[in-house]
């Protein structure tokens, strides 16, 4: 499902003498379906980068990144558009919304924008939201003033309302307590039982562990750093 | 698997090639070619007099660009008569202004300013306009108690809002915005951007929005153009232009945004 050959990046900063620092070498990598596989590495080895290149919010410079049948390395930005409304989902660290928009509709948006009716959109919202704990006098709410652990949630319930095919998790459980590190654990047990390929960054090793069927270690990807 | 197929084999709703327009020897845009594809937002950043006004005025038909082609669904847009020009402002186009005076008449009521372009499309049930008008008021969040108030009377947020209203209330399928939420505070400009992101999703509008505001195009816009000097200078993704910008000047831009 996700295919990842000969990839390379660098970064050109041109405010700051035009240096060139090449971050990422013949990296590659591949995730079936129903599969879980875990990027490790020692921080700055390149995790995240990989991860931003998977999802098209970083350019590649050479090689290739295949995601069913879609090349983003070469897609259009419309395609890549479609890839993610519909086959690559992903959760972030980060949740970024429109202030004001009310919980319920941060979590059902993914479904709305692929033509879900909205009242079949909100009660899947809903039945996240409630799975992870996330109190129903809070649905009303922006998240925006929520607690870390609570965006975090509501950012996971998003991430997981539509069933993508391929999904990458960037620390899901980082910020959760035991009985919500739990549900989400489950959450990716399930979607890796309906056939998802997986990519993620786990820091927590007792959920790497338990979820992830391979790592890989992006340090022999990373020029000047491969043993 | 269907909506991709959809997505990848619709044919562009805007199509713009070479647009050029110069001011005697001063070029106010250059060159500037893009698709727009239905449901699609553009967002178009620059600093001051980077041209992306003037860019915006010429594909709106407020000027005329020295060279270059418009196609708007297949059609040659600067090659149509003025009346042919007129019917394609007051249907399939609207026209957001940064402010709302100049979108709006200030003598007329609220429900005036929805109902006129109504009629400007061919509406005359006058019971029938009032309705739709008192319908839209609602989607933009203006109390229907306001109706027959003149927009003079309207906060600086609500009279944006019922600039979108009488804009979209003829159903048109692009819509032009310029700076619709400079000048208005932070907490207004959050709820205009929440109204017009659903707006957009659920009329599946396409959208060529000019700003200065890198929030705002990262909230509202898929794909983003960045110009400087009458040129566009990088162009791509919106999360991958402002993660990952390739120009000089783009990332000028992005690592000058203060943090909040």
């Amino acid at each position: 499902m996700i295919e990842i050959r000969n990839l390379s990046k660098s970064f050109t900063l041109h405010n700051q003498g035009g240096v060139a620092i090449p971050v990422m070498a013949g990296a590659h990598l591949r995730v079936a379906g129903g599969e879980c596989v875990g990027l490790v590495g020692r921080s700055g080895a390149g995790k995240s980068t990989l991860m931003r290149m998977v999802y098209g919010n970083y350019l590649a410079e050479a090689g290739s990144i295949r995601i069913g049948e879609v090349d983003v390395v070469t897609a259009e930005p419309r395609q890549i558009l479609a890839l993610r409304r519909a086959v690559l989902g992903h959760v972030s660290q980060f949740l970024r919304v429109v202030p004001r928009v009310p919980t319920l509709e941060v979590v059902a948006e993914p479904l709305l924008r692929l033509g879900t009716p909205a009242p079949e959109a909100r009660a899947r919202a809903a039945e996240l939201l409630a799975r992870l704990n996330i109190p129903e006098r809070l649905w009303r709410l922006s998240p925006t003033t929520f607690s870390g652990g609570e965006q975090q949630r509501v950012n996971i319930a998003r991430g997981f309302a539509h069933d993508y095919p391929a999904l990458l998790l960037d620390e899901p459980t980082a910020s959760l307590d035991a009985q919500n590190r739990e549900v989400v654990l489950r959450l990716i047990e399930e979607a890796k039982a309906r056939g998802a390929a997986i990519l993620g960054i786990f820091h927590d090793e007792g959920a790497r562990d338990r979820v992830c069927d391979r790592l890989v270690d992006v340090t022999g990807f990373t020029p000047g750093l491969a043993a | 698997m269907t909506l991709m197929q959809n997505a990848i084999t619709a044919a562009p709703l805007l199509s713009v090639q070479g647009l050029t327009k110069r001011y005697g020897a001063r070029i106010g845009c250059m060159g500037v070619g893009f698709d727009l594809y239905p449901g699609e937002v553009l967002g178009i950043v620059g600093e001051s007099g980077s041209g992306k006004s003037t860019l915006l005025s010429c594909l709106a038909g407020h000027q005329r660009p020295d060279e270059g082609r418009i196609l708007f669904d297949g059609a040659d847009v600067l090659a149509f008569s003025e009346a042919e020009r007129r019917r394609l402002l007051r249907g399939d186009w609207a026209y957001v202004h940064q402010n709302p005076r100049d979108g709006l008449r200030m003598g007329v009521s609220a429900g005036g300013n929805v109902g006129e372009r109504l009629m400007a499309v061919g509406a005359r049930n006058y019971a029938a306009i009032r309705e739709t008008a008192t319908d839209w008021l609602g989607r933009v969040e203006i109390a229907a108690d306001r109706i027959d108030d003149r927009p003079s009377a309207f906060s600086g947020g609500m009279q944006q809002r019922l600039q979108i209203a009488r804009n979209l209330v003829t159903g048109p399928r692009l819509v032009f915005m310029d700076e619709p939420t400079g000048g208005l505070d932070v907490s207004v400009q959050a709820r205009l951007l929440d109204l017009l992101r659903g707006l957009v999703r659920d009329l599946g509008l396409s959208v060529v929005i000019v700003t200065h505001d890198l929030a705002v195009v990262r909230l509202l816009a898929d794909r983003l153009m960045v110009m400087k000097s009458g040129r566009v200078v990088e162009c791509g993704l919106t999360d991958q232009v402002l993660d990952d910008p390739q120009h000089a000047y783009t990332q000028l831009l992005v690592s000058s945004v203060l943090q909040v």
